[in-house]
């Protein structure tokens, strides 16, 4: 494997209004001294479709579930990150409530043993709404949203279990959606599902646009180049390069990026 | 703006759900391991107090051959010699083991590598049940059938370690199987494969291969198993002859650590002689289970190293 | 003598080993069922014992046995299911984890008798309750706990880490995952495990008789005021139950029927642990199935 040289690295700014930004980030996992995840300064825009990219183990899903503290437990975090003004970083704040405007959706489709609707209303439940015209309205609504409305329309009551896996995986997009966070963070979603699913899905996330702002890690750069504005480009626990997906996938400014996305890597 | 920044900062109601989460499991875990301090501090209590209040000395309790606290011997001291029980305890539960450690084998080897299908379709559920089977009844039934059995054929009243030993073989013997099972169940099956493609036969590969790496776990079953017959209280009592005796041969009535307990600890009056030498025999019990236990510990972690 | 004999040899001295094995058991099983059976009677289920004439059931040891078994799970489980909530979802991987746990495998490994003779020593005798249900409860507690905290933290291990992980994504609290998601996924794990060791608590005599006692007294059934002595409901009264009645009429030597009663009574106990077990398992089936959709 070629090695190239980490600390060369091009990483702009969005011009757009930045909904999320990290500031230097470090990971280190359990009680390491080996940081998983170095210096990582990103500013993701408004109401778009950012991309991660990069190999297996480059540490996209470290930096991913970072920003919503999902790695609390298991990683140590150092550095900023800056979502409406406040560092969302810091052991003062309430990461239930973080959690609340960033949700997250994995990779492995994880729909909770109950049933669809019960699915989407659990956690609407747990933060205060009762009124059951209104949790209907929000599964309907968060179905909708997720393009999965249609399919288990006359089901709502059957076990999310049943459904297939791309079906599950779209509830559980509807499920996050359902929370009306600000931000989604989806890491690899489409890895588990089929070429129709993954059309869907894609169709899906650029529909969500319009509301939310995107955050998702992929493997597939046709995937990457199709619904992302801009994308970031992990080698080793940095990012090499970050700018307008156009340019990342056409003229990279680093010469790892370039063989990556032209398969030239490693 | 301020609003989110106050809502992402301030304590909700999610946060406080957490703290009462918290408190509630610790509390949980803390009762059990208060008890579990309180169990060995009672009954440690209880049982030094035949050598700290009632000054009889360690050596002669575990030595000594006669058990009669009530009474003082010729030289004034009381007749609290543990000697019989201890060793009636070792005795049925080394015979125990020693006898039903081939059979349980014999069967575990049946169940994975013998007749897997069958065999473990109809021995499993039948193993699990017999498992389950409380105590008394096997006491009651070495009581009506082993007993006369034994009287029948030795004479004297049946009772003995012979009839102990036969009722915890039958007791321990699924407990051993079910667990040397689930040691055979670990060894990967590359083994077996990679050893009958060298050409060895079954026998070898059960002998030299399977038998081998499952050892560290087929000794913690027999412990398992032995450490479940030397604190098995009421079956034995029931078959044994609860006579505090020196047994001289197993067909002759003797009397357990725990058969001694169950058998008089109601009759004596606490706080007295006869009463602490019972607890000193609960805390021989006690300290015994603490081995196997340190035992069964100390083979794991040796078993976990070699593979 | 070649491999191949030895091979042949040793096969058929493991088929004959099982084979005595296989005996043994349809013997204990026949035993039981064949000299049980017979003196299980709508009689001998429903009359109360009698000490020292023929002819006695085993009513009130039935259900003592049972009432038995429902407190100490009352007490046990919430116990237990807490305390294996902490092992599986907020101890770390340290020594002091390390140290709980060797409590917890201690405290499995004493020998019942030990456990009830604690019971009698602190619930009995220092805390003057007596010979009673609640001290017994109290001491089958102890002696079911750790087998029941063991089978809950397995089931709740055995839920993915991924369902945790959708919970707190969505804002949701640790303590609200694990009691809305993880529990509900875990329970038939955790209702299997709650079977089984009833069977277990069912049928332990040796926790008992110096705890809930070994005397019946006379119950009646139609006082529902559990502060009442003679109602059935008391939990302060003593309480021979089916395993310790088998256990003093063949020890004490009164009762001319002795034999007869211990068998039927032990029918009667392999019966009910039977259903616990049959029962365990169905009602996981069911669960599993239902919970996931049938597939
Ligand atoms: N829970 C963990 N504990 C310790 N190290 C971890 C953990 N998760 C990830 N790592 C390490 O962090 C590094 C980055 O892993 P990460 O999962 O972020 O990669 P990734 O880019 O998401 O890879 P993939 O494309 O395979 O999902 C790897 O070296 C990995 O070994
Ligand atoms: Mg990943």
């Amino acid at each position: 494997m070629e090695t190239y040289d980490l600390s060369q690295n091009h990483i702009v700014t969005p011009p757009e209004e930045i909904a999320l930004s990290t500031n230097q980030l470090q990971v280190y996992y359990g009680s390491g001294s080996r940081a998983s995840m170095t210096d990582a300064s990103l500013s993701f825009p408004r109401f778009q479709i950012t991309a991660l990219i990069g190999a297996s183990g480059s540490g996209k899903s470290t930096y991913l579930r970072s920003l919503n503290r999902m790695n609390d437990r298991i990683a140590r975090i150092e550095g900023e990150i800056m979502y409406r003004g406040t560092n969302i970083n810091s052991p003062k704040v309430n990461v239930y409530e973080v959690r609340k405007h960033i949700g997250m959706v994995f990779q492995k489709p994880n729909p909770f043993a109950k049933s669809i609707s019960e699915n989407i209303t659990f956690a609407l439940k747990a933060a205060g709404i009762t009124n059951r015209q209104e949790l209907n309205e929000r599964v309907e609504t968060s179905l909708k949203e997720a393009a999965l409305w249609n399919e288990v329309k006359d089901d709502l009551n059957k076990s999310a279990l049943a459904l297939s896996g791309g079906q599950q995986q779209r509830l559980c997009i509807a499920r996050a959606l359902a929370m009306k966070p600000d931000i989604l963070l989806l890491d690899e979603p489409a890895s588990a599902l089929d070429p129709i699913s993954t059309t869907k899905l894609e169709v899906t996330l650029k529909e969500l646009t319009k509301n939310y702002t995107i955050i998702i890690v992929t493997h597939n750069m046709q995937q990457a180049s199709r619904i992302s504005a801009y994308t970031a480009f992990f080698h080793l626990g940095h990012v090499i390069e970050y700018d307008q997906t156009e340019k990342i996938f056409q003229t990279p400014e680093i010469q790892a990026t370039h063989d990556y996305v032209t398969g030239n890597f490693g | 703006m301020d609003d989110i920044q106050h809502k992402l900062t301030a304590p909700s109601k999610a946060s406080r759900e957490d703290v009462m989460g918290r408190i509630i499991s610790y509390t949980c875990i803390a009762a059990i391991i208060i008890l579990v301090i309180s169990i060995l501090y009672f009954i440690t209590s209880r049982g030094v107090a035949t050598f700290t209040a009632n000054h009889v000395n360690l050596w002669q309790f575990l030595s000594g051959k006669e058990w009669n606290p009530g009474t003082l011997n010729a030289s004034g001291q009381p007749q609290v010699g543990a000697l019989p029980m201890i060793v009636t305890s070792f005795s049925v539960t080394i015979l125990a083991a020693l006898v039903a450690t081939p059979f349980a084998i014999a069967v575990a080897l049946f169940m994975t590598d013998i007749a897997p299908k069958n065999g473990a379709k109809f021995l499993q559920p039948v193993i699990e049940l017999l498992v389950g089977i409380p105590s008394v009844v096997y006491g009651f039934i070495g009581l009506t059938v082993v007993v006369p059995f034994i009287r029948h054929l030795f004479g004297g009243t049946g009772s003995g370690i012979l009839a102990g030993t036969i009722v915890l073989f039958v007791m321990v013997l699924p407990t051993i199987t079910s667990l040397a099972v689930d040691a055979l169940k670990a060894v990967p099956t590359y083994f077996r494969s990679a050893s009958l493609a060298l050409g060895a036969t079954r026998f070898q590969t059960i002998y030299k291969v399977l038998l081998r790496a499952a050892m560290p776990r087929l000794l913690t079953a027999v412990i398992f198993g032995m450490a479940r017959a030397f604190g098995e209280a009421l079956a034995v009592q029931m078959v044994i002859g609860n006579a505090a005796l020196m047994p001289h041969n197993l067909v002759t009535p003797t009397s357990t650590l725990t058969s001694q307990l169950t058998t008089n600890i109601g009759n004596t009056i606490m706080g007295t002689l006869p009463n602490n030498a019972l607890w000193s025999l609960a805390l021989i019990l006690l300290l015994m289970s603490l081995v196997f236990n340190l035992l069964i510990r100390y083979i794991g972690k040796r078993g976990e190293i070699k593979s | 003598m070649t491999p191949n004999q030895t091979d042949r040899i040793a096969t058929q001295v493991i088929n004959f080993l099982v084979l005595i094995v296989v005996l043994i058991l349809f013997f204990l099983l026949g035993d039981i069922i064949l000299s049980g059976f017979p003196h299980i009677s709508w009689h001998f289920l429903t009359s109360p014992s009698s000490s020292f004439s023929a002819g006695g059931g085993i009513r009130d040891q039935l259900f003592n046995s049972l009432y038995l078994l429902v407190l100490t799970l009352i007490i046990s489980f919430p116990l237990a299911l807490g305390s294996a909530i902490y092992l599986s979802e907020y101890a770390g991987n340290n020594w002091r984890t390390g140290l709980i746990r060797t409590a917890i495998e201690v405290l499995s490994s004493l020998p019942s008798v030990v456990v009830g003779l604690f019971g009698y020593l602190l619930f009995v005798i220092e805390f003057h309750m007596g010979f009673s249900i609640l001290s017994g409860a109290i001491a089958l507690t102890f002696f079911n706990l750790p087998l029941l905290v063991r089978s809950i933290e397995g089931s709740l291990h055995a839920v993915p880490d991924s369902q945790r992980e959708a919970g707190i994504s969505l804002g949701l609290s640790n303590w609200r995952t694990i009691r809305g998601i993880i529990l509900p996924a875990a329970l038939p794990g955790i209702l299997t495990g709650i079977i089984l060791s009833a069977g277990r608590v069912f049928g332990e005599a040796a926790a008992l008789i110096y705890t809930a006692g070994q005397s019946a007294p006379i119950l009646n059934y139609s006082n529902w005021n559990p502060t009442d002595s003679s109602s059935f409901l008391n939990p302060m009264r003593p309480a021979e139950t089916l395993a310790v009645h088998i256990w003093k009429v063949n020890t004490e030597g009164v009762t001319p029927d002795a034999v007869s009663i211990s068998a039927g009574a032990s029918a009667v106990l392999i019966i009910v642990i039977l259903l616990f077990n049959f029962g365990a398992r169905a009602i996981g089936n069911h669960m599993y199935k239902k919970m996931t959709g049938g597939k």
